[in-house]
């Protein structure tokens, strides 16, 4: 069986096709910037990409993954190695408290951006509500995502 | 002797490339050349260590390294933070304090987690919101100690006299002689010079402070959005396998057999037993392990488990069982715990009594990352990589566990992803070693989400009948508070459950009763996020609202009359001074008394925990279907000078958010011994979308700074419940609030 992670291509063998994507990340590729936080999608902790889409690893049987391109935390800095404009203004705006809840937050956002480069409040919301943040700093994630979603439109 | 980085490179993988990176730092820096720089001394701590033989310092000093908080050598700064990250930012706010002190470039230092060292650093873990008021002093001191040293060696190198130097920006400054040298450059020469006597060294004053005050960045937080394994749940060991734990879902069940060929036959299983365990709810309950190839099949493997349970000596707790005995038992006297004046009489002679009874629900700590803890466990040693908020106390119980002298435990602190109380308690740490040592492989447990919510230490419910009196001019004559707790044995209350003579209006007012009486409980129950505050404030200060209300009073008006004159209540009380303060500030921001106009309205609640004097306005929306919209909340708080303003606001922030999910809708429930609750879909975090507006002011008193992860937290549920009474003329008694047919709009 074959993933394809953050642009690599990943052989696996002798899996269970049904262990959920999470597992495989964080056992098999030593990806543990995705999160374990409830494993029945309630939470949002292990949100990665699949194809672009924002999606809880911890329910996606990596049988389902098939072809499809995986982004998780690990694979959002630009290409020279830089912070994404995301990961920066998370950083600027010293948005974690405990910070285990906050890869799953940028992705679900970095899914939002990239459908949605300029959302308003309430589309944020939207997006960002299936993540729970048990420390309670959603205000700074949201003032994170508006910062960056400014700064990659000034950045063309 | 020298080496060449391909060398280094195969010694320690990646090290060659941090020597690359230092030497062209230090070649910047010291103009050196690449033969200078490449001088090993030799292995330090299982690594190598090089030494630069910068210009006018003596090659043959060690580093400066005067105390456990401070290292400077050649290659730069580098900072201990040596309590528990759990979110309430220590390992960012800690080393701040040293850095202050120390005069270094923040944005140059270096912070790491320190060793778990008694002799070296006292009293380690993360409770209380202890960190700041421990640790401030010391912390200042060890930063001046290291400074002082620094200028000692530039004063005898330039033949000047010390107090001509002046320090900024990890440099030692000589104005006159028109020099200056980096605290790299004077390390081995500073460490040469005598250690001063910590108590003696000279404290900058509050306005010479440059760093603190300021809004820094989490020293993490580059690691953490590109989730670097900073977590207990991140770590790995070299031939690691993973484990689960399955208990008896009610506490003090044992397994009398359980299908273990079966398990063990399963794909990717590499061992199952049964521990029987300390039968310590601190330590190791009797269960089924199971140790696997990887999560997934452990999982798999705990969900086909047939365990056959002894529940003979099981607890058979039931909430609703409990509500019936409290309401019965809240209507006669229990033991006093305060008895000052004379209620009866106040009661006797009043203009109008007042009378309700309040009830909130136990609730779960809810970490988001669930409990787990890797551990190795051989040759007599116990290895622990543990996300715990008592390091100290999870190397004592887990050798205590393992039969080995705790000198033979290693402990590595990892980040906590959330404590709220939950990670004072080390289960998981011993369940760890435990299992480790019966399948003599390194392991990680990994307790799932349901696990969490099963086996947790709970925040314990309670029931007050409150009682009141006020004279015919509306001032409040009377208090009495019957209180049903829970004890888990022998009648003292559990963690967090017991009332004092402290707790508001204790020494505020003349007529005072408080009586308490515990329920048998054998769940196990104990601290969480602000304990007794977090439940008692919504009391007190609803109650106090009531009181006001039935008066025709103003709140804020009666709230300022009973804390009275500024003064000092005992010396771990509020100052009514400072409470008065924040209170009149939260009002004033708020904008107390406008017209909100109909079914809205506001609401305040002060509440002294944790050393914190903190105010709290909420203003609140509610439709006719109950449904409640919290538009603001304005927060006052008065912890002193502020550490890390960024950090401080954030643990405000949060405690508003925590304090409004689990006054919503948290509530953990017992029947037959067993919660009811299983995952998050039983247990309604809030989240984004019904965040208030939060706006939060600072008193920068010049009290000694105290902690913020917890004093935050209680006004908050009497503010909002007030504003619900504003708005609706409804008096909220029960908490979450969804049990009296509230929910979020």
């Amino acid at each position: 069986m074959k993933l394809k992670v953050n642009s690599e291509t990943i052989d696996l063998d002798g899996l269970d096709p049904a262990t959920p994507l999470l597992w495989v990340l964080r056992d098999e590729i030593g990806l543990v910037g995705t999160k374990f936080g409830c494993g029945i999608s309630q939470c949002g902790a292990c949100t990665v990409l699949v194809n672009g889409k924002a999606t809880k690893s911890c329910s996606m049987p990596i049988s389902g993954v098939g072809d499809s391109e995986v982004t998780t935390i690990e694979g959002l800095a630009n290409e020279d190695g830089t912070l994404s404009a995301l990961q920066q203004a998370w950083v600027d705006l010293d948005v974690a408290q405990c910070g285990y809840c906050q890869s799953g937050q940028i992705m679900a956002a970095e899914a939002l951006l990239r459908s949605n480069p300029e959302p308003s409040d309430a589309e944020i919301d939207q997006a960002l509500d299936p993540n729970l943040c048990r420390c309670g700093t959603y205000l700074r994630i949201k003032a994170a995502v508006k910062t960056a979603a400014t700064n990659l439109q000034s950045a063309g | 002797m020298s080496l060449n980085y391909e060398d280094i490179g195969k010694v320690v993988p990646g090290l060659d490339r941090e020597f690359q990176r230092a030497e062209n730092s230090a070649s910047q820096i010291f103009k050196l050349d690449r033969r200078q720089f490449l001088k090993l001394t030799g292995i330090v701590s299982g690594g190598l260590m090089l030494a630069v033989a910068a210009p006018k310092t003596r090659a043959s000093a060690g580093p400066l390294n005067p105390n456990g908080y401070v290292h400077i050598d050649e290659n730069g700064i580098t900072l201990y933070a040596k309590n528990p990250e759990i979110g309430q930012g220590v390992k960012t706010s800690l080393p701040m304090i040293v850095a202050e002190e120390l005069d270094a470039d923040w944005s140059k230092v270096n912070v790491v987690q320190s060793t778990i060292d008694q002799t070296k650093y006292g009293m380690q873990f993360a409770g209380g919101s202890m960190s700041i008021p421990m640790n401030w002093d010391s912390l200042r001191r060890a930063g001046a100690t290291a400074r002082a040293m620094l200028v000692g060696a530039a004063a005898k190198q330039w033949g000047v006299g010390p107090s001509t130097l002046t320090t900024k920006d990890s440099y030692v400054i000589d104005a006159m002689g028109g020099r200056k040298a980096s605290y790299m450059e004077l390390a081995s020469a500073a460490a040469e010079m005598p250690v001063p006597d910590p108590a003696s060294v000279k404290l900058k004053s509050k306005d010479q402070f440059n760093l603190l005050g300021k809004r820094i960045t989490g020293v993490d937080n580059q690691d953490l959005v590109q989730g670097k394994p900073l977590f207990g749940i991140d770590q790995s060991i070299p031939g690691m396998k993973y484990a689960v734990y399955e208990k008896c879902p009610a506490i003090g069940g044992k397994p009398n057999s359980a299908n273990l060929d079966e398990i063990k036959a399963l794909p990717g299983i590499h061992d199952a037993f049964i521990l029987e365990g300390t039968n310590n709810a601190m330590e190791v309950m009797p269960g089924v392990a199971i140790v696997a190839n990887n999560t997934w099949a452990a999982l798999q493997a705990k969900r086909n488990l047939k365990i056959e349970w002894d529940e003979t000596e099981a607890c058979t707790d039931s909430w609703s069982a409990a509500q019936a005995s409290a309401k019965e038992i809240s209507e006669k006297s229990g033991s006093s715990v305060v008895n000052a004046g004379d209620v009866d009489a106040a009661f006797e002679n009043s203009a109008q009594q007042v009378s309700g009874l309040y009830t909130y629900h136990f609730v779960s700590h809810a970490n988001l990352e669930p409990q787990n803890c890797t551990a190795w466990y051989h040759d007599g040693q116990l290895e622990l990589r543990a996300p715990t908020q008592t390091p100290g106390q999870a190397v004592m119980s887990s050798a205590k566990v393992v039969g080995i002298s705790p000198q033979m435990v290693t402990l590595h602190q990892t980040r906590c992803g959330g404590g709220f109380g939950r990670r004072l308690y080390n289960d998981f740490v011993c369940e760890a070693a435990a299992i480790s040592k019966q399948a003599g492989v390194p392991v990680k447990l990994q307790w799932t989400r349901e696990d969490d919510m099963a086996y947790d230490l709970y925040r314990a419910g309670g029931f007050h009948q409150m009682d009141g009196s006020i004279d015919s001019e509306g001032k409040i004559t009377g208090w009495r508070d019957r209180f049903t707790t829970f004890t888990n044995g022998g009648g003292r209350p559990v963690s967090g459950g017991g009332m004092s003579a402290g707790v508001f209006p204790g020494g505020l007012l003349e007529n005072l009763s408080v009586e308490q009486t515990a329920l048998e409980w054998k769940t196990r129950c104990a601290a969480w996020r602000a304990p007794g505050s977090n439940v008692f404030g919504f009391v007190v200060m609803s109650f106090l609202d009531e009181l006001a209300q039935a008066a025709g009073r103003d709140s804020l008006e009666v709230l300022l009359e009973v804390l009275g004159e500024p003064r000092q209540l005992g010396a771990r009380g509020m100052h009514t001074g400072r409470a008065a303060g924040v209170v009149k500030l939260a009002a004033k921001k708020a904008g107390w008394g406008k017209d909100l106009g109909s079914n809205r309205g506001m609401g305040i609640a002060f509440y002294y925990s944790h050393a914190g004097h903190i105010a709290e306005v909420a203003d609140v929306s509610v439709d006719s279907d109950k449904k409640v919209r919290v538009n603001k909340v304005t927060v006052a708080a008065d912890v002193g000078p502020i550490v890390n303003l960024s950090g401080a606001e954030n643990q405000l922030q949060g405690s508003v958010v925590d304090g409004l999910s689990t006054m919503l809708g948290l509530s953990v429930t017992f029947e037959n011994g067993r919660v009811e609750q299983s995952n998050f879909h039983r247990y309604p975090i809030l989240r984004m979308s019904h965040t208030p507006e939060i706006d939060v002011h600072f008193v920068e008193s010049d009290y000694p700074p105290t902690g913020l992860g917890e004093p935050g937290f209680p006004p908050l549920a009497p503010a909002v419940c007030n504003a619900i009474f504003a708005a609706t003329g409804h008096r909220v008694r029960t908490l979450p609030i969804s049990e009296e047919g509230y929910s979020i709009a």
